[in-house]
């Protein structure tokens, strides 16, 4: 039994790891998970990169929550990336807080917590982090890099940064930069969070979080994951446990004590800090900006095939987001598959049942 | 793997794609005349299609195809990015169909175009006698429900083509996929045309 593969596994890999920002890390920590065997010729792997609040718990119950894996939807028997078949890593990301190296890791320099002493990452330092963990494992080229949302940027990375190491390349409900829109949701996060005295600067102690913060950044980064129509429907203007409002602050609404409930249980299982360096990572996201904005430019290297997906009350990363990724890989002459897939679901769409993705998906692995 | 037959008018396009040439199919549908030219004649092809499940189909068989319309989308492609850009039987329900063409042959060093010929003597006849818009084997849909905008004759095809200075490398007309041997306009139910600048 290889102690590298396998569920809740763990590696420190000792040396300097340099970032993208001029920052250097003094050893590097990946908290990770396999599914399946690698095969004899190494050539049935699959990295799945998750998204912003996601983690390595792809395809296996959630420690904290005990909940199913985020993607079993996608990943496991019978679906698509069936680890009878493929050979499946979906790791921590660098500055998350599931056990790969983020601030609330200890500084081994100085035995305390980073905190906001963590340098500032990006997309593609995560990049790194997870091609660091392939050398571990042994995987020179994946078969596949498959990731939604912030995952699919990771995805886009993989291709410009390590275009040998990746044939197929799954961006789902993604972009290639963060829009404006996007900075600015992301920056009430933050605030929130920093406004939370409890923050205190980020130095914190672990088990008294600034919950009431972290939850309101929580709450409205839900709100972008969903969509108007979705909200109507689920909720419309009905009432929580009452026949009528109560002229008060309580949560009245179905849709208020939905969004307290989700603000609530995202502080058991995250930290206020990585979610400001995740979010921060996401905001300094554009493929196209060292090469004048032209993001064509960015894509002239590839050599994977693309297929790229969208929905379409997906307001957070919209189908135009999603359309100039495929424009700038036609202009570098790459092979790129597209879909539009109607959902109502907004932006989390591709956590759901999405039958036509998966079945887009298992063509475009197995063709 | 054996390659399916393809439908008449398709077997047509196909013939005019060399080997291995680059192709884009504007319109491919779930992908047969792809699948077809990657399969038998080694083309790299890709797509263009407008319904998520035809695209859904296309690249389950492996092919690269983009969810699109060919009205507003062309203009994103690069100069003769392809040696072969197939318009089959899409034109007619183009918003700008001469702007199409001008994209067509501009992205492709030639392109092939195949249409429904409005000219046949069936459809002259279908509406002379009964005064009623066309429907017919090739044109199935009532006039309110098809997609079918623009319709033209091989004639009306051949005087655009003049009026935009393309070149002509061939054409034919196909009667249930056989090519007629005169008066096209007259007894073909299909145009096929292969244009370069």
């Amino acid at each position: 039994m290889d102690e590298r593969f396998g569920l809740d596994r763990r590696v420190t890999l000792p040396g300097d790891f340099p970032l993208a920002g001029g920052g250097v890390l003094p050893e590097l920590t990946i908290a990770y998970e396999t599914y399946g065997k690698l095969n004899a010729n190494r050539t049935n792997a699959i990295l799945v990169c998750h998204a912003l609040t996601g983690d390595q718990y792809l395809a296996s119950a959630h420690p904290v929550t005990g909940k199913a894996g985020w993607w079993t939807r996608l990943v496991g028997p019978g679906k698509p990336v069936d680890p009878e078949h493929w050979f499946v890593i979906c790791a921590n990301v660098l500055g998350g807080c599931m056990g790969s190296t983020g601030p609330s890791s200890i500084d081994p320099r100085s035995g305390q917590p980073f905190a906001m002493n963590f340098p500032v990452i990006t997309i593609a330092d995560m990049v790194e982090a997870q091609a660091r963990l392939l050398d571990h494992l042994g995987v020179g080229t994946l078969a596949a890099v498959i990731g939604g949302s912030m995952g699919g940027m990771q995805a886009l990375t993989w291709a410009v940064n390590h275009p040998a190491r990746v044939k197929k390349v799954v961006a789902i409900a993604t972009a290639a930069r963060h829009s404006a829109q996007n900075i600015a949701f992301h920056e009430v996060g933050r605030q929130a969070i920093m406004a939370d005295p409890i923050w205190a600067g980020g130095a914190y102690v672990a088990d008294k979080p600034p919950a009431a913060g972290l939850a309101v950044a929580r709450m409205a980064a839900h709100i972008t994951y969903l969509s108007e129509e979705g909200l109507t429907e689920k909720f419309g203007r009905r009432l929580q446990d009452r026949d009528a409002v109560s002229f008060g602050f309580d949560a009245d609404f179905q849709v208020e004590s939905y969004l307290r409930h989700q603000g609530l249980s995202f502080v058991e299982r995250f930290d206020a800090n990585s979610y400001l360096y995740i979010t921060r990572a996401m905001d300094y996201f554009d493929l196209a900006q060292p090469h004048d904005g032209n993001l064509a430019r960015a894509f002239a290297g590839v050599q994977s095939l693309f297929c790229l997906v969208s929905f379409t009350s997906d307001w957070l990363y919209p189908t135009a987001e999603s359309r100039r990724i495929v424009r700038a890989l036609n202009a570098a002459g790459a092979p790129v598959s597209f879909v539009e897939l109607e959902s109502p679901f907004g932006h989390d769409a591709f956590l759901l049942d999405a039958p036509e993705m998966n079945r887009v998906i298992n063509g475009f692995l197995t063709a | 793997m054996t390659p399916v037959l393809l439908r008449p008018d398709l077997a047509a396009v196909a013939a005019a794609v060399p080997e291995g040439a680059r192709v884009l199919d504007i319109g491919c549908g779930d992908g047969q005349l792809l699948a077809w030219l990657r399969d038998t004649k080694g083309v790299v092809g890709r797509g263009i299609e407008l319904d998520a499940s035809d695209v859904a189909a296309a690249v389950g068989r492996g092919l690269a195809v983009v969810q699109g319309d060919a009205d507003t989308d062309l203009a994103d492609y690069p100069d003769a990015a392809f040696d072969v850009v197939i318009l089959s039987n899409t034109l007619q329900a183009m918003q700008r169909p001469a702007d199409v063409l001008a994209q067509l042959v501009r992205i492709g060093r030639s392109a092939i175009v195949s249409f429904p010929n409005f000219g046949h003597w069936r459809v002259r006849l279908g509406l002379a006698l009964s005064g009623r818009m066309p429907v017919t084997r090739s044109l199935p849909v009532s006039w309110h429900e098809t997609p079918n905008i623009h319709f033209c004759t091989i004639a009306d095809f051949e005087a655009l083509v003049v009026e935009m200075g393309l070149t002509v490398e061939r054409r034919a007309g196909l009667h249930s996929g056989r090519q007629v041997a005169a008066w096209p306009n007259l007894l073909a139910d299909t145009g096929v045309f292969v244009l370069r600048r």
